[in-house]
């Protein structure tokens, strides 16, 4: 078996399409991540220990499941209790909250490593918690929590084909569509790990230097 | 509590009120007393340094009063009002945070640690305050905190973050920081305990800067024994969470009464 380059041209405007919404499900999964992630890390710290208890508990459910479970129970078990959604909305809800759970922890420890005496010298200042977290901590906290936030932006996007058991048509449901329509998988399949190569790389070589960048910006080491 | 409020006044009055005062308080940490029935009242632009040995509870009455820790009982005053209470159906209860923000914008304190913002310039570090919670015009603000930074010789690291700072430098910086809020009360805690020898003074410079111009309240707690007599107008020895002796600077320190402030004393300066 050999590589059939005229074919691979041919084929090649549906990965593209394809790729754009790859693009789309893990960006708008990872909008979803970063927002409901830190209401899921402030909900943890509120001083209500039911609450911080409960949330608590939800991430940790999350976390301990598999992302494909979660994809299937929205996608299948949702309409049984007359929630119908379609597959790009199943999929993103899914994978945006799986990955919300999983910064959650990471922004906790970003707000740990906040030294208690800036907290003590906010107060002195006599700023109000919630001013306190918008102008103090958080923007201390971003930075160490850089990294960690990278990795599941990478992670979030090698998961995308994941929503391809559901039916969105990104990159691997393309794939799998190609392969068999023609029972041809190599061209298909090779594509797709070029693709996220080529996207993945640079995504984590930029973090990198966005981490530095945000760390001069702010006068930190 | 089980604590009989309706000995503590709901405010002070009268010609002569303290601005601080400490009535019968208490704080411990589970079963461990720090402080045990505490009574010391600060008048209106005094300088009283707290001195003792580590454990003895000092840095626990400063901190208390800017409310980082909870009192276990008794009442803290503040400009006549009640910091950690406030008035309910005739008798004190437990304040709300409202109330405790109200009474605590009249308090100011700089750290062992300066805790300065290290996301922030020094100016931003001044300004942060006056804008943010006091809702000063940044223009305002600004020309208040140049002033102070000018005051603590620090108006041309404006811009500088505190990680290009020496401890002296961010130390004074926290001090401008603290003032732009126009406190009433300044509390120093251990101000120059984390700095190399030899910046000491500068940090105690402005100190001194303070006690001369302001009409500034300040409670300081050093382990400086020669800027303690040299600038106090009253001094305080704790030992085991307790006042064990109170006396003028002279006083104090020449002809200490008590035998444990001798010992002390005597520790302090053969170390020294």
């Amino acid at each position: 078996m050999e590589w059939r380059w005229d074919w691979t041209w041919e084929i090649l405007p549906r990965f593209i399409d394809a790729t754009g919404k790859t693009l789309m499900a893990a960006g708008g999964g990872y909008a979803i991540a970063v927002v409901l992630g830190l209401v899921l890390v402030l909900a943890q710290r509120t001083p209500y220990r039911i609450v911080t208890m409960c949330v608590r508990e939800v991430v940790e459910f999350i976390r301990s499941t598999p992302l494909l479970l979660q994809v299937f129970f929205v996608f299948y078990v949702g309409p049984q209790f007359g929630i119908n959604l379609s597959p790009w909305t199943s999929g993103l809800i899914a994978i945006g909250v799986h990955y919300a759970a999983y910064l959650s922890e990471v922004y906790r420890g970003g707000i740990e490593s906040v030294p208690k005496g800036q907290w003590e010298a906010a107060k002195a200042i006599n700023m109000p918690v919630t001013q306190t977290y918008r102008r103090i901590i958080i923007p201390q906290a971003l930075p160490p929590a850089i990294s960690g936030m990278g990795n599941y932006l990478v992670g979030i996007f090698k998961d995308t084909p994941m929503l391809s058991v559901i039916g969105v048509a990104e990159l691997m449901h393309t794939a799998n569509a190609v392969g068999a329509l023609n029972y041809r998988y190599l061209e298909p399949y090779t594509m797709v790990g070029v693709i996220f190569l080529a996207i993945s790389l640079p995504t984590a070589f930029l973090i990198t230097q966005f981490e530095k960048w945000v760390r001069r910006k702010m006068g930190m080491k | 509590m089980t604590e009989d409020m309706s000995q503590y006044p709901l405010r002070l009055e009268g010609d002569n009120i303290p601005m601080v005062r400490f009535q019968n308080v208490r704080k411990s940490y589970g079963a461990l007393t720090v402080l045990d029935d505490l009574n010391l009242d600060v008048d209106a632009g005094e300088m009283v340094t707290i001195i003792g040995p580590s454990g003895s509870g000092k840095t626990t009455v400063l901190r208390m009063l800017m409310t980082l820790e909870t009192i276990n009982g008794g009442v803290i005053y503040v400009d006549g009002e009640p910091l950690t209470h406030m008035e309910k159906g005739g008798v004190l209860v437990p304040a709300n945070p409202a109330h405790i923000r109200r009474i605590r914008s009249k308090i100011g304190m700089c750290f062992q640690h300066f805790n300065l913002f290290p996301h922030m310039t020094a100016l931003q570090n001044c300004m942060e305050g006056p804008v943010q919670v006091l809702g000063l015009p940044r223009k305002e603000a600004e020309e208040r905190s140049m002033e102070l930074l000018q005051m603590v010789g620090m108006a041309d690291k404006r811009d500088q973050h505190p990680s290009r700072l020496s401890g002296g430098q961010q130390q004074r910086v926290a001090i401008a920081r603290a003032l732009a809020m126009r406190p009433k009360v300044m509390l120093f805690d251990e101000v120059t305990s984390a700095l190399d020898p030899e910046v000491i003074g500068e940090v105690t410079n402005v100190i001194r800067k303070l006690v001369d111009a302001h009409n500034l309240t300040m409670l300081m707690v050093t382990h400086q024994m020669g800027f303690a007599k040299d600038i106090s107008d009253r001094v305080c020895f704790f030992f085991n969470g307790a006042i064990e002796e109170q006396a003028a600077p002279s006083d104090l320190f020449e002809n200490p009464q008590r035998e444990r402030t001798q010992q002390f004393l005597n520790a302090v300066l053969e170390s020294n």
